[in-house]
């Protein structure tokens, strides 16, 4: 958009910047620039996002070729980090600023300003009436003030021994108005702080009486923070996962979840004072300052191996959920062979069970699948490989399953595969016996940090409170002007005349204004109103 | 809880008795819209009754005034009243749907993508109905009604869900709070969303739209009802901040939904702002409101259904 301001020849810097900022604030340049905004929130909705997954982000721009990678320089999938975005809502920001601040400073002059003159004619108002009555204008005017309670008033004297009262109300709406906006800009303010120092941690928990402590990043599986964090002096408290129930409706759907945990914070670390609390989805457990929230769920197989020398070992990991309504799950129960010094030799011999685990199994000739989601007959379906799980490789790997490089390169092989149910065992050529002791289940929980959360709350109600005011109050004028009636039979005989102008929106005065004229006319009335002597022009409509 | 299928049934009946009974109010408008005079005419039949203002609305409001009580037998009239009758009926039948919804499932009535597609279309026809009592708009019902009920048999026949207790990411009250909140500013905003249509029409193309209003008077409607849906829609939008602060660990995620939520509401803010700007009143401030509402149906129809998201439960 061109800088409607740029047209003025002023030489010169300071014309320049002074033209640029009565641009840049101008109500034009603000329309634009929330077009702006909302045009460049939308492509965060349509392309996937970075903070949101990551996965799904490498997929789209493999998929896609040049045009992905050229998204992905520009930005696209990290929308709300991204400089042009950024530059509009800071732009935005700007645009606020120097549009409010001589709004406030007018604001606060208006607060002290006597309401406007009369004008000289009321009858030219879109809301008017008139009448006379036989009392002095210093009568009227009282009567007039008696009835404008809670409004501003000026009464004045003009020529001819005429008296005008000029009121005002509605100084709210504008109140309502700036509140709105400066909210707007104290949320914005807020969020920025929030974006400094908050964190964020998942963590998969056994829900075996296993525990977990915030004490630091490595206590996380990932950890997002804030700009300012570094994962040092994280609000130190821990939790237990001491069970974990999960009720299913008979066609599967959830309905209920419920992690059962102790917790200690603060002088409790000190005393070893555990808490009780039922964590669910939608009750989060609140401790200083931070939320733990229970993000999800699923089963870890526990195997127990023993080895050919005798020893055994008994490993329990988390499979992950591949499907969410039966809860078919995947993974890999990695073990290293024990008493084997020799690392060349402990390459041959380390061993991963990896396959399908299905809490209720549905066998469609050997092929595993799930039936439903809770554990009514759990099976795994697993293949046994032998060899070197590439642990040393100095490449990091899954959880959840094998190398598949050193599968492909033949340095890990399969030697077994088998249906187990819990009791169940398989006996390896190389009399490894692996055994299927039973299953336990997992917890993903989700530690989160944001000091500045309770403000942006805070400004969120003003800004609403701030629109309904400044949506709801109506900015209106008032005038009432007596004047003694010319001629000499007239004497003793006051006109009185009333006015009225809704400053914002006309529709909805209309009433109020007849209302107040009515009244006040009929009260003025001389022989107590017995032949009405109101003229009330019709003014604006019923339009309300 | 277990779901009561004799309520479950009566509801989906009721649903489509109410849509069957709008599609009917729809005709008798239609009548209306067809037999009625033009507001020109009429204006000039009692223009010696009616005041020399310049205020238009005032104006046609008179002549619709003196329309109502000068010809109460007419054809036209007759049909604008009827329809008017169905309409009311037709929202019983609808309000009497969700209230069997709920005592079905024992939950509020907006659960899924049919539920919240059938509070929005009631939102909106309560909306219209209240508007009918203040301004001049009965004829208007059947542009309405047509995307009332266009949503409706979607809703009915496309998303349509068995009735089914909420899952444990719904049991909150905020799903009282939020979702209606959002589903009544989202109703609310269809009115002016069709209203300045016509508006583009009216000034736009005058000649075929010489049964409608006064511009003014549908610039009034649009900006009223904005007015009163916005503050609305954004506290529901606040109140959806809050509960994903209890249920996702973070009030603010640019989850689709969330994302084209705040699009929205930045275009109707535009639309608040471009009413006081010089040059953007009428036609242009009309085109943001129209974009407005373009930009919530695709946040219901398009990111429920074609973009995954934390919101995709809410889907079909």
């Amino acid at each position: 958009m061109s800088e409607p301001a740029s047209g003025s020849r002023s030489p010169g810097a300071v014309a320049f910047l002074r033209n640029t900022w009565r641009g840049l604030t101008s109500m034009r340049t603000a329309l634009v620039l929330l077009f702006l905004l909302a045009l460049a929130a939308l492509p965060g909705a349509l392309l996937p996002q970075r903070s949101l997954n990551s996965p799904k982000v490498d997929e789209f721009i493999t998929s896609n070729g040049w045009w992905g990678r050229l998204l992905g320089r520009l930005e696209f999938f990290n929308v709300y980090g991204s400089v042009w975005f950024s530059a509009v809502y800071l732009l935005l920001f700007v645009s606020l600023v120097g549009c409010l601040t001589p709004r406030m400073f007018e604001y606060l002059t208006s607060l002290r300003t006597r309401p406007v003159l009369t004008p000289r004619n009321l009858a030219r108002l879109p809301h008017h009436a008139d009448g006379e009555t036989d009392r002095y204008p210093d009568e009227v005017m009282t009567a007039a003030r008696g009835r404008l309670k809670g409004w501003r008033l000026d009464v004045r004297e003009e020529d001819g021994g005429a008296r005008s009262v000029s009121a005002e109300r509605g100084y709210l709406r504008e109140t309502g108005n700036l509140l709105f906006h400066f909210a707007m800009l104290g949320l914005i303010v807020a969020l920025a702080l929030g974006k400094m120092f908050s964190y964020e941690g998942q963590v998969v928990v056994l829900a075996n009486g296993s525990e977990f402590c915030n004490s630091g990043t490595f206590a996380y599986d990932s950890f997002t923070p804030g700009l300012r964090v570094d994962g040092t002096d994280l609000d130190e408290f821990c939790v237990k996962v001491d069970d974990f129930t999960a009720h299913y409706l008979p066609t599967g759907e959830a309905d209920y979840f419920r992690a059962g945990l102790r917790y200690q914070a603060g002088d409790d670390l000190a005393s070893d004072t555990w808490r009780p609390y039922s964590l669910e989805v939608n009750h989060p457990l609140r401790v200083e300052g931070d939320r733990v929230y229970l993000l999800g769920n699923g089963y870890a197989p526990v195997f127990s191996v023993t080895f050919p020398n005798g020893e055994k070992r008994t490993t329990t990991t988390q499979w992950r959920t591949v499907d969410n309504l039966t809860n078919l799950a995947e993974g890999a129960t990695k073990f290293d062979p024990p008493g084997v010094r020799d690392p060349a030799e402990r390459r041959r011999k380390q061993l991963a069970i990896t396959g399908l685990f299905a809490p209720t199994a549905v066998l469609h000739d050997k092929v595993l699948a799930s039936g439903y989601p809770d554990l009514n007959d759990p099976a795994v379906s697993i293949e046994v490989l032998q060899g070197d799980l590439g642990n040393e490789s100095g490449r990091g790997q899954s959880i959840y399953s094998v190398d598949q490089s050193m599968v492909d390169s033949g340095r890990l092989k399969q030697v077994a595969r088998a249906n187990l149910r819990p009791g169940e065992e398989l006996k390896l050529g190389d009399g490894t016996v692996v055994h299927l002791d039973g299953v336990q289940r997992w917890v993903y929980l989700q530690v989160s940090h944001d000091p500045a959360q309770v403000w942006v709350l805070g400004f969120a109600i003003a800004l609403v409170l701030g629109l309904v005011t400044s949506l709801v109050v109506k900015r209106r004028r008032l005038w009432v002007r007596a004047t003694p009636a010319a001629g000499d039979d007239q004497d003793g005989r006051t006109v009185v005349v009333v006015g009225g102008l809704a400053r914002t929106d006309q529709a909805g005065y209309g009433e109020e204004f007849e209302r107040f004229a009515g009244e006040l006319l009929a009260e003025l009335a001389p022989d107590g109103g017995d032949d009405d002597p109101v003229r009330q022009d019709a003014t604006a409509g019923r339009k309300t | 809880m277990p779901v009561n299928e004799t309520f479950s049934t009566y509801s989906d009946w009721t649903y489509g008795a109410a849509v069957a009974v709008y599609v009917l109010a729809m005709l008798f408008s239609l009548a209306e819209l067809a037999f009625g005079r033009r507001p020109a005419a009429a204006r000039q039949l009692v223009g010696a009754g009616a005041p020399a203002a310049d205020d238009a609305p005032a104006d046609e409001e008179a002549a619709d005034e003196a329309v109502e009580s000068g010809e109460r037998g007419g054809r036209a009239e007759r049909f604008g009243r009827m329809s008017v009758s169905l309409i009311v009926f037709g929202a019983l039948l609808h309000v009497s749907a969700l209230l069997l919804r709920a005592a079905a499932t024992g939950r509020v009535p907006w659960g899924n993508m049919y539920e919240f597609g059938a509070t929005l279309s009631l939102a909106a026809v309560v909306t219209w109905l209240v508007l009918l009592r203040r301004f001049p708009i009965r004829r208007l019902s059947v542009y309405l009604l047509l995307p009332v009920t266009v949503l409706m048999f979607l809703g009915g026949l496309v998303f349509y869900t068995t009735a089914a207790p909420a899952g444990p990411p719904l049991q909150s009250y905020w799903l009282a709070i939020h979702v209606f909140a959002v589903a009544l500013g989202s109703g609310m905003v269809l009115v002016p969303g069709v209203v300045s249509v016509l508006y583009l029409v009216k000034t736009r193309r005058p000649r075929w739209a010489t049964r409608l209003p006064d511009a003014d008077v549908l610039d009034q409607v649009a900006y009223r009802t904005t007015v009163f849906a916005f503050p609305i829609y954004t506290a529901g939008v606040i109140f959806g901040a809050i509960w994903a602060e209890s249920a996702w660990g973070r009030f603010w995620g640019w989850d689709p939904k969330e994302t084209v939520a705040f699009v929205a509401w930045v275009v109707y803010a535009a639309y608040l702002h471009s009413r006081a700007t010089a040059g953007w009143r009428g036609g242009r401030a009309a085109v943001i409101n129209i974009a407005g509402f373009a930009v919530m149906i695709f946040n219901l129809f398009f990111i429920n259904l074609v973009v995954a998201g934390l919101h995709s439960y809410a889907g079909v």
